[in-house]
């Protein structure tokens, strides 16, 4: 073990970290919003969306995330139409294909744990907001989606710690977040176990804050579980 | 278009099939090993032992919070020292080279079977536990209540999971790309830089990906109806 080595390149690998915090955080975001589309797609569309969602949902759970990233970063440059398009100029960028991929990626796993969420939200509630006079979209703003939403919060964590793996694959479409450095400091060095363990210990870091927010985020949500006094 | 797909001397048809076969073999292999390191991981998992519950648990954590690439690198550039240390250990002093296929193969063993360790735990626990002290009570030895009661039951309750474990495992494998193995990803890669037709080869690639993953969901919902086969359904 090399201990002057490893402490060297601690700077250097948390020079990763924005990149990576970047990816993760954006491609959630997008993704969020992709998979709250497909996931009422699905549940309330007529049966011409539901299918299309559903093929969406089969290919991207089904295919490796490399096989994703690589078709949207080296595929789509190799259409005309797409180069001359106003999208050119952030599809020529490794780092909007790679959240482009991830977004694409985690829409489609998060759609179906958010389906699965929404239809777990028990009949009679939604019968007794019914009963009150409540209109559709009252009765999805206020009693379906707060419920759905707690009952998803679990498996949407693990979500997260899987799309902050997931983002190291950036690096091999050139991008420099963490595993992108940690790559380079190895073939420099070849101190293999030294910059393992400080990259691993990096992300390990990340996915324990990542777990602690979804911690929070139920504790939060869940004020009824808890005892009072 | 469709010449660079085919079996011709122009086609990159049977190169596919090969790394599609590649592919096969090393998700075949480290999903095998990884069952292997699983039953060892939730075995040290479910000991009295302070030391080997520790070990276990480091292992699953490490292994499932750091990224994948991340270690493949790792096997990629150190397995060959690490297997010499462990060669040394057994008083073989020689230089061992692992080939692409067996780093592959190791890298991606040793994720899945982490995913596999809490799996088979679960499902170990899942076991009622009256039907062991039965087992004792008519008198069955150790290894016999393993082989009888244990393990079959075991198998059942595990078998979705192990399911999920295999669709990852097999995903994971486009990773071993990055080592130059010839398998789907690779091939792909090669083909579309040489013929510059990245969009074609990267669907061809996926495709084959979603191909070899319904087949096997169909297989391992086969497998849990065969399983299931005595058990009453509510």
């Amino acid at each position: 073990m090399n201990w002057e080595l490893m402490w060297d390149s601690v700077p250097t690998l948390l020079r990763g970290v924005p990149v990576t915090l970047q990816l993760v955080g954006l491609a959630l975001l997008f993704g969020a919003a992709v998979a709250f589309g497909v996931a009422l797609l699905r549940l309330y569309g007529n049966r011409v969306t539901e299918r299309l969602m559903a093929a969406y949902v089969f290919v991207f759970r089904g295919t490796p995330l490399l096989v994703q990233i690589f078709l949207i970063y080296y595929g789509m440059g190799q259409f005309e139409a797409v180069r001359s398009s106003f999208l050119w100029v952030y599809l020529r960028e490794p780092f909007w294909c790679a959240i482009l991929a991830l977004t694409l990626n985690t829409g489609a796993y998060t759609s179906e744990i958010l389906r699965g969420a929404i239809l777990s939200v028990p009949q009679g509630q939604v019968e007794a907001a019914r009963a009150c006079g409540m209109s559709r979209s009252l009765l999805f703003r206020r009693i379906v989606m707060p419920v759905a939403i707690r009952q998803m919060l679990p498996a949407y964590g693990n979500e997260m710690i899987l799309m902050v793996k997931a983002s190291s694959l950036a690096s091999t479409i050139t991008l420099l977040e963490i595993t992108g450095i940690a790559r380079k400091l190895i073939a420099q060095t070849f101190a293999v176990f030294e910059i393992f363990i400080v990259a691993g210990s990096i992300y390990l870091l990340l996915n324990f804050l990542a777990s602690r927010l979804i911690r929070y985020a139920e504790w939060r949500m869940t004020p009824y579980l808890r005892a009072r006094g | 278009m469709f010449e660079l797909l085919s079996f011709g001397p122009n086609g990159w048809g049977g190169q596919l099939l090969g790394g599609a076969a590649m592919t096969v073999a090393v998700s075949v292999s480290a999903f095998a090993l990884g069952l292997v390191f699983g039953s060892l991981g939730a075995s040290a998992k479910l000991s009295r032992s302070f030391a080997l519950n520790g070990v276990a648990e480091v292992y699953t954590t490490v292994v499932r919070g750091v990224p994948e690439l991340l270690v493949i690198y790792l096997l990629f550039f150190g397995g060959g020292g690490m297997v010499m240390a462990v060669g040394r250990v057994f008083g073989y002093d020689g230089y061992i080279e692992l080939n692409a296929f067996s780093i592959g193969v190791l890298a991606v063993g040793l994720i899945s079977g982490a995913y596999s360790t809490e799996v088979i735990r679960g499902a170990v626990q899942a076991v009622p536990h009256g039907q062991i002290e039965a087992a004792r009570a008519c008198g069955m030895s150790r290894w016999l209540i393993l082989r009888r009661i244990l393990v079959p039951q075991t198998l059942r309750y595990a078998l979705p999971g192990l399911g999920n474990v295999w669709q990852l495992t097999l995903k994971d494998t486009a990773l071993i790309s990055v080592t130059a193995l010839a398998e789907i990803m690779r091939v792909s890669h090669v083909a579309a830089g040489s013929t510059r037709q990245p969009f074609l080869f990267y669907t061809t690639a996926a495709v084959l990906y979603l191909l070899l993953t319904t087949v096997s969901t169909a297989a391992f919902e086969r497998a849990e109806r065969y399983a299931n086969r005595g058990v009453r359904r509510a």
